[in-house]
Order: C-alpha cells, then sequence, then structure tokens
C-alpha cells in the first residue's frame, strides 16, 4: 500500500524564539530550521510500515518555498522513496494547505496519510483532521500506536483520560502523537542516496485551490515576562513562604 | 448572532472546562446555546442547565455519540452549527479531534487554543509553545474557534436554561470504537486543580511518585508529569503537562526534578505561584519559579510532607 506522508519545515524545536521589534511576527531570519518532530515521526511510522511489508512506497509532501526541500530530503535519507515539493511562499492556513493536500491525495491515492499532530511553529493542530474532512476519510489522531490489518487500521489514540483505541476503514488519515515511535538518524550514506531520490517540484497556483488565508494576524508579542522569584534556604521557609506570602496553601 | 459551544463532558459529568467556554463566550457576545452530545446525559444536561449565561441547552443523546468520534461528532455540529456566528470547543483531545473537521466542512478557517477574546472576531492565541502571543482576526462568516479553558474563568452555576432535545443521528461507518484504557484517579482532574505537584526525570522511577502523593493528599492537588517522566514510562501520559500534553494554569505549581524545558513551561507558566525543587540550581525552572529550592527531592519531599 501508498502511504503519504506530509512534512513541514519548522523552527528547530531547541530555538528561543525572538518576536521582532515591529510586532509583525516571530524572527526568523537566520535560524536553525527542521523537520517538525511530530512530522519525524510520521516519516518513521512509515517506514516502520514499509519494512514490516505492510507498505510498497512512501510519498513525502512539503507545502512552501524552496527551502522545504531540504526537509524532504531529510525524509527521503530516513527511507521515504520519493517527494513533491508544493512551491508557494504564500502564508498558507492549515484549511489551504489542507485542501493543497487534498488534490495530492486525489492524485496519488494513497490508502494511509500519516501527518503529525501540530507544528510546533503555530501550534494548530488542525490539518490531519481538516484533510480527512475533505476527503471524506475517517481520521485516528493523536496516535500513540497503529496497527494495519486487512484493510483497517486499528489506531491507538492518547485522549485526556488515558488511551482510546478506534478502527478506521482504509484509506485513512492520521496523526501522530510523540510517543508513537523513536525516529532513527539517517545515515550518511543514506543521506548521499536521497539525493539521487526523485524530488518532483508542482506550482501551488497549478491547483486550482484559493490560496486567500482568512485568518490576519494583527500582532505578535512575547508573552508577559514572570518575575524573576527568590531562593529559598530550605523547607520550613518555603512552607512559609507559601502560608503566609503567596497565601496560596 | 447566536454561539454554539460544546459541552466537555465524560458521559458521566459535566466537566469544569464547559463553565469557562460559557466566559468565554459571553466575551464574544450573543445568545449561547450549549451543546450536549453523548449517550445516557440525560444529568450532564441538568448540570449544563444551571451555567449562568446559557439560553438554551441543546441535547442529542444517542448511542452514536458515546465516545465522541470525531466523523460523527463533527457531523451533528456542522449540522446545527449553520445556524450560528460562533462555534465553541474546549480545545482538550475531544475539541482538537473533531472542530478542525467542521471548520473544513464548513469551509472556514479554525482559530485554536485561543486564551483570550478581543472582539468578535478577533482573539488571542500562543503561539511556538507560548513563547509569543498571536492577535488574530478571522474574516470568516461562522467563527469556528478552539478554547484554553484554563484562561478563562469558570461561569457561575446560578442558571435555568430550557433543554431541547435533538433527534438527529449522525453515524459515519468508516470508524468505530474499539476500546477505552482510562487512568483512575481519586485526585483532582489535572486540569481543574487549584494545586498541581509534578516530578520529571529526577524522580528516576515510577516507584518515587509515591513521594508526591502524600503531598498531593494533604494539598488536595493532582500530580502531574513532565515528558521526561512519561517517556521514561515512570507515569501514564495522561498525566503530562506541557505543549504536547495538558495545560494548566494552577494557583501553586510544584515542580519537582523537572529542569524547566520550553516544552514543559508551555504547560504551566501561566500557574499563579510557581515552585521548583531541584538539585540543579542552573536548572531553567528557577528562571520562572516564584520560590525555588536548590536540594535533594528525596530529602526535601518527605520533609515537605511532615511539615505541611
Amino acid at each position: 500500500m501508498k502511504i503519504l506522508v506530509p512534512v513541514k519545515r519548522a523552527i528547530d524545536y531547541n530555538v528561543k524564539v525572538r518576536v521582532k521589534p515591529d510586532n509583525s511576527a516571530v524572527d526568523l531570519t537566520n535560524t536553525k530550521m527542521s523537520i517538525n518532530p511530530f512530522c519525524e515521526i510520521a516519516v518513521e511510522e512509515a517506514v516502520r510500515l514499509k519494512e514490516k511489508g505492510v507498505a510498497t512506497e512512501i510519498v513525502v509532501v512539503s507545502i512552501g518555498d524552496k527551502a522545504c526541500q531540504e526537509q524532504i530530503r531529510t525524509a527521503l535519507a530516513l527511507g521515504a522513496d520519493r517527494g513533491i515539493q508544493i512551491d508557494t511562499d504564500a502564508q498558507l492556513d492549515s484549511l489551504q494547505i489542507a485542501k493543497l493536500l487534498q488534490k495530492v491525495v486525489e492524485e496519488e491515492s494513497p490508502e494511509l496519510v500519516i501527518l503529525g499532530k501540530q507544528s510546533i511553529d503555530s501550534d494548530n493542530n488542525q490539518t490531519g483532521q481538516m484533510l480527512a474532512a475533505l476527503t471524506g476519510m475517517p481520521q485516528g489522531t493523536f496516535a500513540s500506536e497503529v496497527n494495519v490489518d486487512d484493510g483497517k487500521v486499528n489506531v491507538t489514540r492518547e485522549i485526556d483520560g488515558g488511551l482510546q483505541t478506534v478502527q478506521l476503514t482504509l484509506p485513512a488519515v492520521v496523526t501522530t502523537d510523540l510517543r508513537l515511535n523513536e525516529p532513527r538518524y539517517a545515515s550518511l550514506p543514506n543521506i548521499m542516496k536521497a539525493k539521487r531520490k526523485p524530488l518532483d517540484v508542482k506550482s501551488a497556483a497549478d491547483f486550482g485551490v484559493d490560496l486567500t488565508s482568512h485568518v490576519s494576524v494583527i500582532k505578535v508579542t512575547p508573552p508577559p515576562q514572570r518575575e524573576g522569584g527568590i531562593k529559598v534556604a530550605d523547607v520550613a521557609e518555603l512552607v512559609e513562604k507559601l502560608k503566609n506570602e503567596a497565601k496560596v496553601i | 448572532m447566536a454561539i454554539l459551544v460544546y459541552a466537555e463532558h465524560d458521559n458521566q459529568h459535566l466537566k469544569s472546562e464547559t463553565s469557562k467556554l460559557i466566559t468565554a463566550a459571553q466575551k464574544m457576545g450573543g445568545d449561547i446555546h450549549l451543546l450536549v452530545a453523548g449517550e445516557n446525559v440525560g444529568d450532564i444536561a441538568q448540570d449544563a442547565a444551571k451555567i449562568s449565561g446559557v439560553a438554551k441547552v441543546i441535547v442529542a443523546d444517542n448511542n452514536a455519540y458515546a465516545h465522541q468520534l470525531a466523523e460523527n461528532i463533527a457531523d451533528l455540529v456542522l449540522e446545527l452549527g449553520k445556524a450560528y456566528s460562533h462555534i465553541l470547543a474546549a480545545a482538550t483531545t475531544t475539541g482538537k479531534n473533531f472542530m478542525p473537521r467542521v471548520a473544513a466542512l464548513l469551509d472556514v478557517a479554525q482559530i485554536s487554543d485561543i486564551i483570550d477574546v478581543e472582539s468578535d472576531d478577533t482573539f488571542v492565541r500562543p503561539i511556538y509553545a507560548g513563547n509569543a502571543i498571536a492577535t488574530v482576526k478571522t474574516s470568516d462568516a461562522i467563527k469556528v474557534v478552539t478554547v484554553r479553558a484554563a484562561a478563562f474563568d469558570a461561569a457561575s452555576a446560578e442558571g435555568s436554561a430550557p433543554i431541547e432535545n435533538v433527534e438527529t443521528v449522525k453515524l459515519a461507518e468508516k470508524s468505530a470504537f474499539v476500546s477505552e484504557s482510562l487512568t483512575e484517579s481519586e485526585r483532582p482532574e489535572l486540569t481543574a486543580a487549584d494545586v498541581i505537584i509534578s516530578g520529571g526525570r529526577g524522580m528516576q522511577n515510577g516507584e518515587n511518585f509515591k513521594l508526591l502523593e502524600g503531598i498531593a493528599d494533604k494539598l488536595g492537588a493532582a500530580i502531574g508529569a513532565s515528558r521526561a517522566a512519561v517517556d521514561a514510562g515512570f507515569v501514564p501520559n495522561d498525566m503530562q503537562v506541557g505543549q504536547t500534553g495538558k495545560i494548566v494554569a494552577p494557583q501553586l505549581y510544584i515542580a519537582v526534578g523537572i529542569s524547566g524545558a520550553i516544552q514543559h513551561l508551555a504547560g504551566m507558566k501561566d500557574s499563579k505561584i510557581i515552585v521548583a525543587i531541584n538539585k540543579d540550581e542552573e536548572a531553567p525552572i528557577f528562571q520562572v519559579a516564584d520560590y525555588g529550592l536548590v536540594g535533594d527531592l528525596f530529602e526535601v519531599l518527605p520533609e515537605l510532607e511532615s511539615s505541611l
């Protein structure tokens, strides 16, 4: 079966972000960028399904400018078979991303689409669900276990009270939680091999999707800073402060 | 203009998030209708009707909604929601699961996890793990919004809204519930607790989390964990506080053996008072802690328990 894995180029998770002085956005110039951690888990899961003989082909797709080819190559080095870059400079919302992915799904007809549950920049947690809705596929979000069997996929989901398992009829959309797997590192030979794997570039404008965003950002500000606290010497002082100064116990 | 609010519940009890959603809805303005979807939710609907500010409770009581499957709930909310200016749900795993489906099917954007309301179309939400705050305006006719309940106060329970049943049954055939394993706890729920004590990698093993229990019992606190503690298998994942776990804002948050990575801070830095207990005095958690105690948690915790 064919698996489609959308991946996003995002700020590296270790970077402390800075808001631009004009409060228009977060400053991304000269910032280390990586494959979004949840997307990396999605790629890893697809590769494992291929290693188990469940999947036959893994296609990765990324939407953005030329720089996101770097993240596609990373996914290819991890074991994906070919890549598609949907070229655009536009700032897209999850809805436009989902609509573009819907077109890719129509072209590629994958039986499983695996996405990260959220990107660590916009923190939206929407794209997988929107794609499932637009394609009429069932969804297994926040997956910590995925088992494909006979035209169905059983997905164990992380929910607020614990875990829930649902059974979906393929084709289906799955979004990954952190505990689904531990992504591997790409080896140097695999990074070299990935350079020769096919990578198609398509223009977002050719897909016939209205790319106008419905949401405008009015301003981006740094969060309120907490005032530096104090160090207490011992437990007695801590309890005294909590009782008499903070009055929280 | 009216607002449809999706009630958060677990088929047994109405959750505290619901009354916080009502507060958020009131800031947008308009009649507030509360939708209770589930199976055997009669009692929950009664409780929902008591929340001040609710004009009407709509009940969809059917086996199709028992496990809150996104496909079924989204279709229900879609059908009812077309008549509203706003559709709101809590940014819990339930709300995050079905709401983007609703938005996509309505062909509108979704605004996720808002922490404030500026006007009926302008909302405030954290991005980059809470390291930046964005104010965004949506041009859509129907605003689909998920709400960070911890950022809003609970509405009081002095109302008496009428209850109306809807017979609509939406049952998608492509997904089915298989099983559930819920973590049992006598303690308050993490997202609703006034006091939380959390353990991290420094707890060393799951057995040592017992050291937190005595303190939690004395303070009426919930017990949380960092991702490191969850990944190491010390405690189940639903105890995780952080960007990828639960977002909490209690009166008092006690972080024990937690270094304070960006992802953890994203889940708790709006707590009123933060206490850090860590043997590493360079740990980033001390930069946000109101009270820091540098020391070995295995000595500090028993002492703290006995002094409460």
